[in-house]
């Protein structure tokens, strides 16, 4: 058991931050150039004015009009991204596990924070999972893939609170929780989780269009 | 429903489809699609398809969607779904039947009205993807037949209606006779080298609807304009072949266009009431010519027509008293923002306007957009079944009283006409230049 906690907490850490950083900058890269050369438009095209205020409007709660539409969605939404950066960057055994290995340490969150935002993250993707089981038109775009990726992230924030609160099992539970944990940070440049990178890109290029070309807003 | 969509597919009857598909082989298929797709499917095919969440949030922004009660099938990432995601999935090996109900998804059962663009969290462009389908479908020659004739048409006259240039000639010459009965010193001047504005329409105008040539020539006349339109080819500023997929045509009628206007050394190109010939000139077909924005400015008459009036060039002498309501076409707000200017019009030449719901950018495509009309009789009632909401939309606004739409667009005219005429609505449609051209000061 030590041995296998060991190899998750030691040299899979590397492992995964190295492939989730080398495979953000791969993706992104490689993206450039490839629309640099197919698509070299759309570097024209880019205005960071109309891009920025297309960003803006889209990450501000109820700022486009599909938000003001779907409000249970768009509240869910929002928690579930907040918080599923939030907590695991600023909870408090992340942050003395880090101190330990490499004295670096930051501001942390109480962890009744972490619990609460724990439990969004968890109550979000069973929203998210209902969602896509009951609502027809989630349903159809449905594949296995979508709940492989929800899954995933749903794991580390599931075994993390079982593992906080030590319940049952918890110790293999958080070699689990380790486990889960670096999977999904080095499946996030190659999986529709990718949308953290290319986000972004994609919303500030038709904030562009609609902004600068065509002179009409996009939320 | 799902059954009814399924039947539907197994009974496809265009011209077009079944001829062109009769003609192809698996083989050639995949061999098209993977060209078009390593060529022309850059970078922002793949982050298309990379990112998009499958969240469904795009579903309520489309008319089909809505008209069919809420059919997953009919969800703007539904007919990805159905086309785009299963043609990179299998690498293009995709068999003629697939690729025959691809073809009328895309052609037919989409507008590329970009509404659900702004529905989209990421900005995913779903309209450039149903787009990139009809390519390969026009690449494949499974086009529908009514649209695929139109783009032959520009290809063989450079005009949409097969208008010969003696045709064209004397239909300008035909409007100036009769406008010089009401206005003796009217003309409209053809081949004028260095006016002011040059004037172009869509080949409907001089087929069709003659009047509206007319009505502009009264309008440019009484504001004191200096403008012309061409003798020659390039005086039709449609597109069609920008909605068949054939971007190599619809360069060169760009080209046309815009060397049609350099040729007469004008300042200014101010187009008609149609919103995808708008679309093409001012956004898509400059681009394929590797202009980032037209070569010579290019205003939509909406934006000409709040010029005039704004500067006092054209006076009211009494407003149109019915009460209008005002369609937003997705070209022109989508496509341009103009949805301002066209209410300034509007209140200025009308005393009451009633605001349909949703409307600017947010307005109800009219189904008619895209080229989807153009697919003709085929599709007529699969186009109006697949805008019910639009119908709905039209019988809210004439219950608070509005018994007139102004629409400044061609195909939303035709969409309209159609969804009215169906629904037995009993409104009436006219251009902006219609009520300008009723309202306005002339001389006596």
């Amino acid at each position: 058991m030590h041995d296998i906690y060991d190899f998750v907490s030691g040299p899979m850490v590397w492992v995964s931050l190295i492939i989730f950083a080398a495979g953000c900058i791969y993706r992104f890269i490689s993206m450039a150039l490839l629309a640099k050369e197919k698509d070299p438009f759309l570097y024209n095209y880019m205005s960071p004015y109309h891009a920025l205020r297309s960003i803006f409007h889209w990450l501000t709660p109820f700022g486009s009009e599909n938000m003001r539409k779907n409000p249970v969605f768009t509240i869910v939404a929002f928690s579930f991204h907040i918080c599923v950066v939030i907590a695991p960057l600023f909870l408090f055994a992340h942050i003395i596990l880090i101190k330990q290995s490499w004295n670096v340490s930051w501001w942390f969150i109480s962890d009744t924070m972490a619990d609460i935002m724990t439990l969004i993250v968890i109550a979000s993707c069973v929203f998210f999972l209902i969602r896509r089981i009951v609502r027809p038109e989630v349903k159809f775009l449905t594949s296995a893939s979508d709940y492989i990726i929800l899954a995933m992230v749903a794991a580390p924030f599931i075994t993390g609170f079982w593992t906080y609160h030590q319940f049952a099992g918890c110790r293999i539970m958080g070699i689990i929780h380790i486990l889960s944990g670096e999977i999904l940070l080095a499946a996030i440049p190659f999986t529709r989780l990718s949308h953290m990178i290319f986000f972004p890109i994609s919303r500030g290029y038709i904030g562009s269009e609609f902004g600068a070309i065509r002179h009409a807003k996009d939320w | 429903m799902a059954e009814s969509v399924k039947n539907a597919a197994a009974e496809i009857t265009d011209a077009g489809i079944v001829g062109g598909a009769a003609k192809l082989t698996p083989e050639k298929i995949e061999k098209v699609i993977n060209n078009v797709l390593k060529a022309e499917g850059g970078a922002r095919l793949k982050t298309y398809v990379d990112i998009c969440a499958h969240c469904g949030l795009c579903s309520e922004a489309c008319h089909f969607y809505l008209s069919h009660d809420n059919d997953p099938k009919f969800s703007p990432a539904g007919k990805v779904k159905q086309t785009v995601w299963e043609i990179i999935k299998k690498k293009g090996r995709v068999d003629v039947e697939f690729i025959k109900r691809a073809s009328e998804i895309a052609s037919t059962e989409c507008n590329l009205c970009r509404r659900c663009v702004m529905y989209c969290p990421f900005g995913i462009d779903i309209a450039y993807l149903l787009l990139t389908v009809r390519r390969i479908c026009h690449k494949l020659g499974i086009t529908p037949q009514y649209i695929q004739d139109t783009a032959h048409s520009h290809s063989a006259t450079a005009n949409q209606m097969w208008v010969k240039e003696d045709e064209w000639i004397d239909s300008l010459m035909w409007q100036e006779d009769e406008a010089r009965a009401e206005i003796p010193d009217l003309r409209i001047p053809l081949e004028k080298e260095g006016a002011d504005i040059f004037y172009s329409v869509i080949g409907p105008e001089p087929k069709f609807r003659a009047q509206l040539i007319y009505q502009a020539a009264v309008i440019m006349h009484v504001a004191g304009m200096n403008w012309t339109m061409p003798a020659t080819p390039g005086w039709d500023n449609s597109d069609m072949c920008m909605f068949t997929g054939d971007f190599e045509m619809m360069a060169r009628l760009k080209k046309i266009h815009f060397e049609s206007a350099a040729r007469l050394k004008v300042k200014k190109i101010v187009m008609g009431e149609c919103g995808h010939a708008f679309r093409s000139v001012h956004d898509v077909g400059n681009r394929a010519l590797s202009w980032k924005m037209p070569p010579i400015p290019v205003i939509h008459a909406i934006e000409f027509y709040y010029e005039l009036i704004r500067d006092g060039k054209i006076k009211i002498a009494k407003k149109f008293d019915k009460p209008v309501t005002f369609h937003d076409p997705c070209n022109t707000v989508r496509g341009r923002g103009l949805h301002e200017m066209g209410r300034y019009v509007a209140n200025a030449t009308c005393e009451t306007l009633i605001e349909m719901h949703p409307n600017r950018e947010h307005n109800y495509c009219c189904g008619a957009g895209g080229g989807v009309i153009n697919c003709g009789p085929p599709y007529k009632m699969s186009r109006i079944d697949g805008d019910k909401i639009k119908a709905e939309q039209l019988a809210a606004v004439k219950a608070k009283g509005a018994q007139t739409i102004i629409a400044p667009c061609h195909n939303c005219h035709g969409g309209l006409e159609d969804l009215i005429h169906h629904h037995k609505l009993d409104m009436n449609i006219k251009f902006l230049g219609d009520i300008i051209y009723e309202t306005m000061e002339k001389p006596e």
